[in-house]
């Protein structure tokens, strides 16, 4: 029953998330949340059972699959968006370019200016 | 069977959740087919094509969304477990992650500001009305957050969430092209970007294409840059006098 244990794992988490998003009336989303939880129960346990590793890697395998369902509800503003159309399109492209290549240099030169472990290279090489 | 059995046929079957579970996932396979026969080009994402015909076959079959999400909601509500399993491929790599930490925190910050400033300021100098302004500020945070954020702001929350998807998949397909244009090869690096500009569809992508690392990282933007653009997003704002 690993599969079972998993997913249980991963509904706790949630389930645990979403209560304290409620009680402590946090900004953000209870998964997000939950998320957290489960990182930090994996540090104390110190290590991913395999049931959980293997549902919870079942379920990223095919995460873009759950985004349709959300996806399929931008019908319901074709109204609005054909109104502010080219301002959208536009926004969309510029900003989403600016950003990307923002974080990239940024992130790039952060990290070269980090000494780097040099056994990570070996490691890496190894693999 | 006679027409009129076939209609009864239709009339149980469009009522309940099977078909359109059933079409969600006919769509997902059709359209990753599809993408494949055209090269895996990432400016037809998979998902893409799959809200398309899923949208073409309810306006043919003149069912409405709400009825579709009835049965939909099944998938989508694996949203929630698929975030929390993030944690997996974050606890895996979590000696690179600790040892980024300055760098991770500072490019999110970086990444946060310069696509709320960019989307604002374009949206306003496009002449996009209040509530569009207010409704794309958020679009780069994965679609349950910008939802609330939108809401809080005084945007449209549903059609952020649709917005939060173009973003996602215009990430994928320019993401590429941006980290050879800019020589950014570090995978860390890549996934983190993909993370945080373009969320989930960033952090799938990652996984998909990129590697484990990348995505482990992306998970972590995506993560990070959610719970920064609830604290961040509002003051910036109200820079802009919105």
């Amino acid at each position: 029953m690993p599969l079972i244990l998993g997913m249980s794992i991963l509904l706790g988490c949630q389930f645990l998330g979403e209560l304290l998003v409620h009680a402590l009336s946090l900004p953000v989303p209870g998964p997000v949340v939950g998320m957290v939880v489960l990182l930090v129960g994996l540090m104390l346990n110190g290590r991913v059972p395999s049931g959980l590793r293997a549902s919870g890697e079942g379920l990223l395998r095919y995460l873009t699959l759950l985004f349709v369902p959300a996806g399929v509800g931008i019908m319901v503003h074709f109204g609005l968006i054909k109104t502010d159309f080219w301002p959208i399109v536009i926004t969309l492209v510029v900003s989403t370019t600016l950003t990307l290549a923002v974080t990239a240099k940024v992130m790039e030169w952060l990290t070269r200016s980090t000494p780097q472990d040099p056994r990570d290279a070996l490691r890496e090489d190894r693999s | 069977m006679s027409v009129p059995a076939l209609d009864q046929l239709w009339v149980y079957l469009s009522a309940s959740p099977l078909l359109s579970l059933l079409a969600t996932l006919l769509a997902f396979m059709a359209a990753t087919y599809l993408n494949r026969c055209l090269g895996g080009t990432p400016f037809l994402h998979p998902v893409i094509i799959a809200i398309v015909l899923l949208i073409a076959f309810l306006k043919l079959t003149h069912t409405d969304y709400a009825t579709y999400f009835d049965g939909a909601q099944f998938i989508h509500f694996l949203l929630g477990p698929a975030t929390v399993a993030l944690a997996i491929p974050l606890y895996d790599y979590r000696e690179r992650v600790r040892r980024m930490l300055l760098p991770i925190m500072l490019g999110c910050v970086a990444g946060i500001v310069t696509a709320v400033i960019s989307t604002v300021s374009v949206a306003m100098l496009m002449g996009a009305s209040r509530e569009t302004v207010l409704t794309l500020a958020p679009r780069s945070v994965t679609s349950p957050i910008a939802m609330g954020i939108a809401e809080k702001l005084g945007g449209i929350p549903s059609l952020a969430a649709g917005l939060v998807l173009l973003t996602g998949s215009l990430g994928c397909a320019l993401g590429p092209l941006i980290f050879r244009l800019i020589k950014v090869r570090d995978p860390s690096v890549q996934g983190f970007t993909m993370g945080l500009a373009a969320h989930g569809f960033g952090t799938a992508h990652s996984f998909s294409s990129i590697g484990a690392v990348a995505g482990a990282f992306a998970g972590l933007a995506m993560g990070l840059t959610g719970l920064l653009t609830a604290f961040i997003l509002p003051p910036l704002v109200h820079v802009f006098g919105l």
